[in-house]
C-alpha cells in the first residue's frame, strides 16, 4: 500500500491559485481513476478535477470558497502499489494554501448574525398554528379580540399557545414583542410579516464577479455617457433581414449591427479598445477587436469573447455571439473562451431599461450598453413623429480616455446606427 | 317655523338596538338624538320579551295552583280552582312595561341623549323630518343608526283584525278566549300558546312544515313536544291555515282533508320582517340584501356615515343582537375599533320546557362527522332539578367539542329555567373553552348549571353522576 498526494495542477493561463468550489468525494471514499474529485475555479472557469489514480480517500485538503495554490496538496490516497509519496514520510502532506488566511477568516466569521432562533425559525411559527386547524376563526376571549384590534393586529397571525391554539394577552404580547406588525393607524394590515435571514455564502463564481466588481469600481473612475440613437431605419432593415434571411442563417438582433458599427468606429479612437495595465502604467491598444458578451447564466454574470469582430459580418457575429453565449450557459466555456477581450457589450435585451451606468470589465477601458427600444414620440422638421428610440449607455475608463474622446466615439457609433446603410460601407 | 336638529348622531328607533346606541354615543360624549314614534324600549321591552315574560309567570303560577286544586301537589292542596281576571294580568305587566319604559328613559336622559317623538320621513341619508306633536322638526346628523326592528308577517287570507291577531294583540287581550289556534309554531307562537294553555285555553298549533321550532334539532324540541301532548295541545304539522269562515280556522292537513277548528282567536306567528316601509329608506341609496339592509361587520350600510342594526339589518332578529351591535357602532362612531364578530349568538325558547343554544348544533353541517364528540347529561340526573320537579321532562344539557383539540362548538340545553344557564354557555363559547376548561370550573352545587359541568366530563369520557 502506498500513498498519493493529488495537488492541484497549473489550471492554465499562469493562474497561482485556484478556489475550491465543491468536493465530490469525502474521507473514506474509495474511488476509481478518472472519478471527479473537486471543481476549482480560476479567474476564468470552473475546471473538474479528476483522479489521475484509482485508491480511498485519507484526507481532503481545504473547505469550498478557500483558494488552494497551484502545486498544493489537494487530495491524499492510499493506493495499491508505491503511490507518489514514501509511505515512511510519516505525517499526511499539509496544504499550503495559498492566501488561505484572508478568505478563511471571511468564511468562517459571517458578517451577518442570523436573528435569534426564535425569530429566523418559521416551523417555530407552524408549530404554534398547528393546534389551530385551517380556516378556523382564531380563538380568543372578547377582550384579548378587542385588544388587537385596538392595536391593529390581526388575530390570524398570532400564534396561539392556549389549548385548542387559544390566543392568550400573552401570546398578542409576544407578537408584538417579536416584531409582528402593529398597524400603523387604519384598521391593520391582512398580509402577514416575514420572517428569518438566509445567510448565502459568497464563493465560486459569485465571488469571483463580487471581486471583479469591486475592483473595477474601486480602481476605475468611471465616466458615464448616455445618447439616444434613432433605430427606426436600422430596425427596418434588420426586420428585412430577419423574414429573408436563409436557412442555416441566425436570428438577428441589434447586437450584431452594434459590434458592426464598434468595429467601424473604434480604429479611429485607438484609446478606447485597449487594455490599461495600471499597476505597469501602460495601456494596451490592441487592433483586433475581441468583444466581450456580457452573458447572464444560472450561476451568475459570465463574459464569453467574440474573437476578431472586426473580421466577422453580421452574420457571423449573430452566430458567434450565440455560440459563445450558449458555452458560457452550458458551463462549458474553456478559459479561453473566457479572457482577452478588449471592449465588452452588455445587454439587457428587452429588459434593457432607460438608461444604465455599466461597469467595465477590467482591464478593459470601456463598455457599452444599449437600452431597450421603445416607440417614442420626436420632434423631426417641426412635427411630432413616432420613431423608434433607443438610448446607448457607456462607461469610460476616465484615466484613459478623455470625455470628449468618449463622447466623440458615440457619437460617430450612432451616426452610423442612424444610418445603416453606412454600417457596410468602407 | 320649524325647528331644525344639527346633530352627531341620530338614532331612528327607541328599541334595545337604538336606545342601547344612543346611551353609548351619549357616554362617549357624542352629541346624540334618539327618534321614537311610539314607547321607548321597542319590541322587545314593550310587545316582545318583556311583557311575554310576565305573561308566561303568571301562566306557571296559575298552573300549578290549577294544578294543586285538582289533586294535591307535593303536599299542597286548594280547596277551589283558581280563577284568573286576565284584564288585572295585563294590568300588572304594563306597569312592569312602564317601569322599564321610564327607566330608559331616564338613562337617555342621563347620557344627555335628546329624544324626540314622532314617526321620522327621510328625504336622503343624512337628513329627515320628525312629526312630532309641536310640529314637524327637520334633523340633519353626521351619523345616521337604522334600528327601525321588525314587524309581524301578516298573511293575505288571514289578516290581522277581529279575532285574528298577532304577538302584540295576545300581550294585551282584555278577556282570555276559550279556544286559540296558533299558526305558526316557532317560538313565538309556542311561547304564548303554552302561556295561554297553562291559563286555560284550549289550543291548537297548525304549523306548515313537518316540525315544531324547526330551527332547533328534534332532540332538543322533543320535551317540549311532549309537553304540549301531555297537556293536550293539538300540534298539526303539514298543516295550513286557509282562513276565517264564521268564527272557525280552515285547516287543510297533511292528508289534504280540510277541517275546521274553533277559534275564538286566531295567533298569527309566522315569523316577522324588517320594518323598511314607510320612514324614507327608499330615499337613502342603501343597498339591500333580500328583505334586510345590507351591512358589513361593522354595520355600515352601503351609504357612508349610515349605520344599520338589529332586526332592520339581518337575521338572527335577537333583542341581545341588536343591543351588542347598537353598542358597537356608538363606539366606531367615536373612532374606536371594533368588528361585530361574536363567537356566538345564542337563542332561547322560553316554551315549557325552556330551550337554549349557543354556538353549533348537531344539525350544523361544520358539527358533523366524526371529529366531533357529542354529549349530554340528562336533568334527571341532577339533584336541583329533581327538588324542583323538574327531573323527568326529558330535559338536558348537551355539549359539542371537536375530537382533535376538545375545542367546545356548541352548547344546548333544554329543561326548566335553562334560560339562566344561556350566559354561562355563551362565556365558555367566547372565551374559546376546551372541554378541559369546563370540566375544570367548580359548578356549585346544587344547582342546575352541575349538568352542564357533567355534560363536559362525559364529553371527556369520564362523566360522574351518570
Amino acid at each position: 500500500m502506498g500513498r498519493y498526494v493529488f495537488k492541484l495542477p497549473d489550471v492554465g493561463e499562469g493562474t497561482a491559485e485556484a478556489e475550491i468550489v465543491a468536493w465530490h468525494v469525502k474521507v473514506g471514499d474509495v474511488i476509481h481513476e478518472d472519478q471527479n474529485l473537486v471543481d476549482v475555479m480560476t479567474d476564468k472557469a470552473t475546471v473538474e478535477m479528476t483522479s489521475p489514480v484509482s485508491g480511498k480517500v485519507v484526507a481532503l485538503n481545504g473547505a469550498p470558497g478557500e483558494m488552494a495554490a497551484v502545486g498544493s496538496a489537494l487530495v491524499e490516497l492510499e493506493v495499491e502499489g508505491a503511490g507518489n509519496v514514501k509511505a515512511n514520510g510519516g505525517a499526511p502532506v499539509k496544504a499550503v494554501p495559498a492566501k488561505a488566511a484572508a478568505p478563511k477568516v471571511e468564511a468562517k466569521a459571517p458578517e451577518a448574525k442570523p436573528a435569534p432562533a426564535e425569530h429566523a425559525n418559521p416551523a417555530g411559527m407552524k408549530a404554534a398554528f398547528a393546534t389551530r386547524a385551517e380556516g378556523d376563526k382564531p380563538l380568543a376571549s372578547p377582550a384579548v379580540r378587542q385588544r388587537a384590534r385596538d392595536m391593529g393586529i390581526e388575530l390570524q397571525y398570532v400564534p396561539g399557545s392556549g389549548p385548542a391554539g387559544r390566543i392568550g394577552h400573552e401570546d398578542l404580547d409576544k407578537y408584538v414583542a417579536s416584531g409582528g406588525r402593529s398597524a400603523r393607524g387604519g384598521g391593520g394590515s391582512s398580509y402577514a410579516q416575514r420572517e428569518g435571514v438566509e445567510e448565502v455564502k459568497v464563493i465560486g463564481l459569485r465571488r469571483k464577479i463580487a471581486q471583479k466588481m469591486q475592483d473595477s469600481k474601486r480602481r476605475i473612475p468611471h465616466y458615464a455617457y448616455i445618447d439616444e440613437i434613432d433605430m427606426t431605419e436600422l430596425e427596418a432593415l434588420r426586420a428585412h433581414l430577419n423574414d429573408t434571411r436563409r436557412a442555416g442563417q441566425p436570428k438577428l438582433n441589434v447586437l450584431p449591427f452594434l459590434m458592426r458599427a464598434l468595429v467601424k468606429v473604434l480604429p479611429l479612437y485607438p484609446q478606447i479598445n485597449a487594455r490599461f495595465d495600471d499597476e505597469a502604467g501602460a495601456v494596451h491598444r490592441h487592433a483586433a477587436v475581441h468583444i466581450g458578451i456580457a452573458t447572464q447564466t444560472a450561476n451568475g454574470l459570465i463574459v464569453p469573447v467574440v474573437r476578431h469582430a472586426e473580421a466577422r459580418d453580421i452574420w457571423d457575429s449573430a452566430s458567434e455571439v450565440a455560440r459563445v453565449a450558449a458555452l458560457a450557459r452550458d458551463n462549458k466555456a474553456s478559459t479561453g473562451d473566457l479572457t482577452g477581450s478588449t471592449i465588452t457589450v452588455t445587454s439587457l435585451g428587452a429588459l434593457g431599461g432607460l438608461a444604465t451606468t455599466p461597469v467595465i470589465n477590467h482591464p478593459e477601458v470601456a463598455i457599452i450598453g444599449p437600452n431597450a427600444i421603445i416607440e417614442r414620440p420626436v420632434v423631426r422638421q417641426g412635427q411630432i413623429v413616432v420613431r423608434k428610440m433607443m438610448n446607448l449607455s457607456s462607461s469610460f475608463d476616465h484615466r484613459v480616455v478623455d470625455g470628449y474622446d468618449a463622447a466623440a466615439f458615440i457619437q460617430k457609433v450612432k451616426a452610423l446606427l442612424e444610418h445603416p446603410a453606412t454600417l457596410f460601407m468602407d | 317655523m320649524a325647528e331644525t336638529i344639527h346633530t352627531k348622531v341620530l338614532v331612528i328607533g327607541g328599541g334595545p338596538g337604538g336606545y342601547v346606541a344612543a346611551i353609548r354615543s351619549g357616554q362617549l360624549g357624542l352629541e346624540t338624538v334618539l327618534v321614537e314614534a311610539a314607547r321607548l324600549g321597542g319590541t322587545c321591552l314593550n310587545i316582545g320579551c318583556i311583557p311575554s315574560k310576565a305573561i308566561i309567570h303568571v301562566a306557571g303560577e296559575f298552573e300549578a295552583m290549577a294544578h294543586a286544586a285538582k289533586a294535591p301537589l307535593h303536599g299542597i292542596a286548594l280547596k277551589t280552582a283558581p280563577a284568573i281576571d286576565f284584564a288585572e294580568t295585563v294590568k300588572w305587566k304594563d306597569r312592569v312595561v312602564k317601569r322599564l319604559n321610564t327607566g330608559v328613559a331616564a338613562l337617555l336622559k342621563r347620557a344627555k341623549v335628546r329624544v324626540v317623538q314622532g314617526w321620522a320621513t327621510f328625504s336622503d341619508g343624512k337628513n329627515c323630518t320628525v312629526d312630532t306633536k309641536d310640529g314637524p322638526v327637520t334633523i340633519t346628523a353626521e351619523h345616521v343608526i337604522l334600528a327601525t326592528g321588525s314587524v309581524p308577517v301578516e298573511l293575505p287570507f288571514l289578516k290581522f283584525g277581529g279575532p285574528v291577531i298577532s304577538s302584540t294583540e295576545a300581550l294585551s287581550l282584555a278577556t282570555l278566549p276559550k279556544t286559540l289556534v296558533v299558526v305558526g309554531a316557532g317560538y313565538i307562537g309556542l311561547e304564548l300558546g303554552i302561556a295561554l294553555r297553562k291559563l286555560g285555553v284550549e289550543v291548537t298549533v297548525v304549523e306548515a312544515l313537518d316540525r315544531i321550532l324547526p330551527l332547533y334539532d328534534a332532540t332538543l324540541v322533543a320535551p317540549v313536544a311532549k309537553w304540549l301532548e301531555k297537556n293536550g295541545v293539538t300540534v298539526h304539522l303539514s298543516a295550513h291555515a286557509k282562513g276565517m269562515a264564521k268564527g272557525k280556522l280552515n285547516v287543510e292537513l297533511k292528508d289534504g282533508k280540510t277541517i275546521e277548528l274553533a277559534a275564538d282567536n286566531v295567533l298569527v306567528t309566522v315569523g316577522r320582517k324588517p320594518a323598511t316601509a314607510g320612514w324614507g329608506l327608499e330615499n337613502m341609496a342603501v343597498d339591500m340584501a333580500g328583505a334586510f339592509v345590507k351591512i358589513d361587520d361593522q354595520c355600515r350600510t352601503s351609504m357612508k356615515n349610515v349605520w344599520a342594526i338589529g332586526d332592520l339589518a339581518g337575521e338572527p332578529m335577537l333583542e341581545h343582537k341588536a343591543a351588542a351591535q347598537g353598542h358597537m357602532v356608538a363606539e366606531i362612531v367615536a373612532g374606536q375599533k371594533r368588528r361585530f364578530d361574536p363567537a356566538s349568538i345564542p337563542a332561547v325558547c322560553f316554551t315549557e320546557p325552556e330551550i337554549v343554544s349557543a354556538g353549533l348544533g348537531p344539525g350544523d353541517d361544520a358539527a358533523k362527522g366524526d371529529d366531533v364528540i357529542t354529549a349530554l347529561f340528562p336533568f334527571a340526573a341532577n339533584g336541583r332539578a329533581l327538588a324542583m320537579d323538574a327531573g323527568d321532562t326529558g330535559g338536558f344539557v348537551r355539549v359539542l367539542a371537536r375530537k382533535s383539540d376538545h375545542r367546545v362548538l356548541g352548547i344546548q340545553a333544554v329543561g326548566a329555567h335553562v334560560s339562566e344557564l344561556s350566559n354561562a354557555f355563551s362565556l365558555a363559547l367566547e372565551m374559546g373553552a376546551v372541554l378541559e376548561d369546563i370540566a375544570g370550573t367548580i359548578h356549585i352545587h346544587p344547582t342546575l348549571g352541575e349538568a352542564f359541568h357533567e355534560a363536559a366530563l362525559r364529553a371527556l369520557g369520564h362523566a360522574i353522576h351518570i
